[in-house]
């Protein structure tokens, strides 16, 4: 179960912002899905070891070798918004 | 308020942040930037394109083993990576890589603090804020470079084990001397390099447990370290004893106005959703990547102060020094190297008269042979050159070098004595009757006299001691 | 010419390397095609044929991709209008593998918003069609890649799959559809989904085509730290019997929720594998009752992380006239999303969130080592697992997008192996009601050799005629 609150708190966590319509819509549909997932509580889950990747690698490490970085120009390519230098945004502190 | 201070034991706890001197970025082959051009030095993983993926920076795991063994930290048999999720534009993936529940490096200890953990972990990029870009934008745009986003990074954080802003600062010198020592980073804290936060709380004297802690951020130099603390302590002292509650919080200093501000959070609720970053494998440093690093390790300040002091029987505050200054060590060690009988009487020289002549300089800068130290400081030992005489030598050594016998001879510097020096007394107290006169009426001080009589006679090469004995000597009998 | 479309990916390379077909033609021939298709499965179609050395092994014989992969220069947009336009600055590992093995790119091919659906209603560019009737989905979110295959408008493509989004599709349009063990294909380049899900693979009118693309597609990857490559080179398969071979067969991905048209082709298939000398075994897969749940924990978690870089900042749509920086977040990422991705990244943002990632999350994780478990256990008796590759047949447009969670139920004969990182294959065993029909088989990892020879044994007998759909 998830209430209207704490869908407008993840929503804001994942930086979405929800018209009325679809925060009603996300509650009843969240609620849903949310009380399928908890039958993953009828497993007995004591001292199961997570999973968090089935590869067994360990220690893939690459050599400190630097390799030509992409030219300004083409970093900024695909920019909304830049100057000749970077990438603008709003500044942080500004409005908020 | 010192009188606040006795009834209130402040705790600090600190959390460093050190760029790795890697060639390359943490998880990207770019490298790193020393002030280029913005946004010259990215590549599509470290701008968080689409589809690209971390790789971990060898190099960096390496330094990270380094650090932690320095700090006699846990290495960890296995450690993994997490995702730090937040927004804000110096965060290309809207999340940080770093480390959570399993860091590479876990307890140790540096002097006297305790290190709770060290663990690696990618550095943000920098957000260009309008006017100091230096050209113009509309007031409230930023620009962001990400040159710096992704350089690796080793976040070092200890117990709660500090008691004082200065102690802060002075086991911040340590680390800092301790990770150059290391070769690791170049710890300069107004270029970034070395960045330090630090956890401060107050508890009242005699109190185990602790109080309400705030963070303080970014004090980029050791003053303004101390300075904030103080300040945040004093602000914690008289809210607390007004009664008030301290409220946990991220505050910033600014060393202009030495007042303390509260910062906007970067994630209004700190609910950063760590998970482990299932695009990177785990870290299980095999006893060769120890051994490589335990290897790499010079002998660190700490070591070195307590043998000089120890083996040595240096002064501890000598010991300090000659470990901190590593080039000012290195030679008081090679001057040992040349003639080991006189400890003591080197460390004296280095820390004293050498120190105060060179300045800027290191030692290296100048023409001082370890070798014709070591002649010098035996020559005073042996009593063949007064203290001042040895003086002047030494500035010559330290300018253009030589050899201290040589220079004694040109200069006429050794040391004046026996019937010479006998002959040169009785002329000085003929020439100063009235002196002589005042002495035996009752006045010592008078004796100075003579005394600078002789020292002008003999350019100063006399004993001050053996001068006085002589002239008592001779009004007594 | 038109014949020459009816040629597989390797018999097509073969009449080149013979002097028969001429690569350039080819790739026009397939190019006029996809330009002219009315099924929606491309976004984006390649001008030219690129010079293919003579040597190549796959002899030019052009390859639609899944939007998802990064193309240097190629609009690349995972099916999201938050990308439209955007054109990456490098090339994703697997694409650029095969275009060295001589395998230029034909075109894009449509999919479910970052490759969140099975349905392919969930694009930002309008759903694809399925060839056997243009009034049903062709599955997903590989659905362009799996319609190109079937209706000929590709010799072969390539998609990715995180709980099926490959052999889902393969199925619901008749065509072949391989999921190799995680870590074979380097991921590096794809638009992530969830991250220790996501793997790339074919999608082909044969058995044959399959291991020819894995071949070239495989490969440890420096840039992808999870990739292991293969242990041995994929064969050519070339098996006719299926003896000494022992079927699994789990009442809990075979039973309940199977439709009886399916049902009948999967059984017939049981037949055909005893006919060919396998021999067929009940086994048990306990847990693979809550794959779906812990499955829509993990990936949408993961999700939720991976297109938080979405953001209107360095690349691709920005919302205008958002003020300040929080709204610009918020209006950009709400405009750019559509309703699944939103809904996942809601889920997945939910599970991580301070309190419930132990109970969500971490119980997740933990089903997820009981089911590779429970995979072990079965492949100590059995070389390999059967099962069918999708409860139902392609459903019509606009059925089931009211009622996500149906949707999501829907995957519980793929998703389980994806959580084991364990590689399945689809391939068409029949149709019901005049629709393809898939049967899925699962082996342990790094088993693609034997899955492949199993399958295209089965592919022999079973004789499908996908020819419907491209006529
Ligand atoms: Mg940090
Ligand atoms: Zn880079």
């Amino acid at each position: 179960m998830i209430d209207r609150e704490q869908v407008l708190y993840v929503a804001r966590l994942a930086r979405l912002r929800l018209t009325d319509e679809e925060v009603e819509r996300m509650t009843g549909e969240l609620s849903t899905i949310l009380e399928h997932i908890e039958t993953i509580g009828t497993v007995d889950l004591e001292d199961v070891e997570p999973t968090s990747h089935v590869v067994e690698l360990e220690n893939v490490l690459r050599p400190d070798e630097p390799r030509p970085s992409l030219p300004r120009d083409r970093a900024l390519e695909q920019a909304p918004d830049s100057d000749e230098t970077g990438f603008r945004v709003p500044s942080p502190s500004a409005g908020q | 308020m010192p009188e606040a201070a006795a009834h209130y034991e402040p705790v600090i706890g600190l959390e460093i942040h050190v760029q790795l001197a890697t060639k390359t970025k943490m998880f990207c082959s770019c490298a790193l930037s020393f002030g280029e051009d913005p946004n010259t030095r990215t590549c599509p993983v470290c701008l968080g394109l689409p589809g690209t993926l971390p790789v971990v920076n060898a190099e960096a795991v390496h330094y990270a083993l380094m650090v932690g063994l320095a700090l006699d930290c846990e290495i960890a048999p296995r450690s993994i990576f997490h995702r730090k999720n937040y927004f804000y534009p110096d965060l290309p993936k809207g999340y940080q890589v770093s480390q959570y529940d399993i860091p590479i490096c876990g307890p140790g200890r540096l002097g006297d603090i305790r290190i709770h953990r060290a663990h690696l972990e990618e550095d943000a990029a920098k957000l260009v804020h309008a006017g100091e870009s230096g050209r113009i934008h509309s007031a409230d745009s930023s620009v962001v470079d990400f040159n710096r986003g992704g350089t690796p990074l080793v976040e070092i954080v200890t117990e709660p084990d500090v008691r004082s802003a200065a102690q802060a600062s002075d086991w911040l010198r340590l680390l800092r001397v301790t990770l150059r020592q290391l070769g690791v980073s170049d710890v300069n804290m107004e270029e970034g390099s070395l960045r330090c936060d630090a956890n401060v709380s107050i508890r009242p004297q005699g109190s185990t447990e602790l109080g309400t802690k705030t963070e303080l951020k970014n004090m980029n130099s050791f003053r303004f370290l101390e300075r904030g603390i103080e300040a945040e302590i004093a602000r914690q002292e008289s809210i607390v004893s007004e009664g008030g509650q301290v409220t946990q919080e991220t505050l910033h200093f600014d060393p202009r106005t030495g007042s303390i501000s509260s910062l906007r959070s970067k994630e209004e609720a700190h609910d950063y959703r760590y998970f482990p970053e299932p695009d990177l494998v785990a870290l299980a440093p095999t006893e060769e990547m120890v051994d490589r690093a335990r290897a790499a390790l010079p002998e660190l300040p700490a070591a070195r102060a307590a043998r000089l002091e120890g083996d040595l029987g240096l002064h501890p505050d000598d010991a300090r020094l000659l470990a901190f200054r590593t080039e000012l060590g290195d030679l008081f060690e090679s001057t040992l190297a040349a003639d080991g009988s006189h400890p003591r009487g080197v460390a004296n020289w280095v820390t004293g008269e050498l120190l105060s002549r060179l300045g800027e300089r290191e030692p290296a800068q100048t023409a001082l042979e370890p070798a014709a130290l070591a002649r010098l400081v035996a020559m005073v030992e042996d009593g063949d050159v007064s203290g001042s005489a040895a003086k002047e030598v030494l500035g010559v050594l330290v300018e253009d070098g030589g050899d201290p016998e040589a220079i004694v001879e040109q200069r006429g510097l050794a040391k004046a004595g026996g019937d010479e020096l006998e002959a040169i007394v009785e002329q000085a107290m003929a020439d100063n009757a009235d002196a002589v006169e005042k002495i035996r009426g009752g006045n010592p001080k008078a004796i100075g006299a003579i005394v600078g009589a002789v020292m002008k006679a003999t350019k100063g090469t006399a004993d001050g001691g053996e001068v006085q004995r002589l002239v008592r000597e001779r009004i007594e009998s | 010419m038109s014949d020459a479309t009816e040629l597989t990916g390797a018999q097509a390379a073969g009449e080149i390397a013979a002097g028969k077909l001429s690569a350039p033609e080819l790739f026009e021939a397939y190019r006029e095609r996809a330009a002219g298709e009315e099924l929606n499965a491309y976004l984006w179609v390649a001008e030219d044929a690129p010079a293919v050395p003579a040597d190549a092994p796959l002899g030019g014989v052009p390859v639609a991709v899944k939007d998802l992969f990064c193309t240097e220069g190629v609009p690349s947009q995972a099916g999201s209008r938050i990308l439209e336009g955007y054109r990456p600055p490098y090339t994703s590992t697997a694409v650029e593998r095969l275009a060295a093995a001589g395998a230029p790119i034909l075109g894009k091919t449509n999919m479910d918003e970052f490759a969140m659906g099975s349905s392919n209603e969930n694009s930002g560019f309008g759903p694809v069609l399925n060839p056997w009737d243009t009034g049903r989905v062709p599955g997903g979110s590989s659905g362009g890649s799996a319609a190109a295959v079937a209706a000929g408008l590709a010799p072969w493509a390539i998609g990715t799959d995180t709980g099926g989004s490959v052999r889902q599709p393969a199925s619901l349009c008749g065509v072949v559809g391989l999921r190799p063990t995680y870590g074979a294909i380097s991921r590096y380049g794809m638009i992530a989904f969830a991250s220790s899900l996501d793997q790339a693979g074919p999608l082909t009118r044969d058995v044959t085509d399959s291991a020819l693309l894995l071949r070239h597609m495989a490969g440890a990857d420096p840039c992808d730290s999870t990739s292991t490559g293969l242990p041995e080179e994929v064969a050519l398969p070339s098996a006719e019997r299926l003896d000494g071979l022992t079927f699994g067969v789990p009442p809990q991905l075979t039973g309940e929720g199977i439709e009886p048209g399916v049902r009948e082709v999967f059984d017939a298939t049981l037949r055909r594998i005893e006919e060919l000398g396998g021999s067929l075994e009940e086994i048990e897969l306990p847990h693979s009752e809550q794959a779906i749940a812990a499955y829509y924990v993990i990936a949408p978690a993961e999700a939720s992380a991976n297109l938080a870089r979405f953001d209107g900042v360095r690349y691709g749509r920005r919302a205008n006239g958002a003020g300040d920086l929080l709204s610009l977040y918020e209006q950009t990422r709400e405009e750019g999303f559509g309703d699944e991705v939103k809904r996942r990244i809601m889920i997945g943002t939910y599970a991580l969130s301070s309190g419930y990632y132990d109970a969500y999350y971490g119980s997740a994780q933990r089903v997820r080592t009981k089911i590779a478990e429970d995979f072990r256990a079965a492949y100590e008796k059995v070389d390999l697992i059967v099962t069918p590759t999708s409860p139902t047949v392609a459903f019509g447009l606009g059925e089931k997008t009211d009622d996500p969670l149906a949707m999501y139920l829907l995957d519980f004969c793929t998703v389980p192996m994806p959580l084991a990182g364990i590689p399945a294959i689809s391939i068409p065993g029949g149709l019901s009601e005049g629709l393809p029909v898939g049967i899925q088989l699962a082996g342990p990892a790094f088993s693609e050799n034997r899955i492949l020879n199993a399958a295209y044994a089965l592919e022999q007998a079973i004789g499908f005629d996908g020819s419907a759909a491209r006529a």
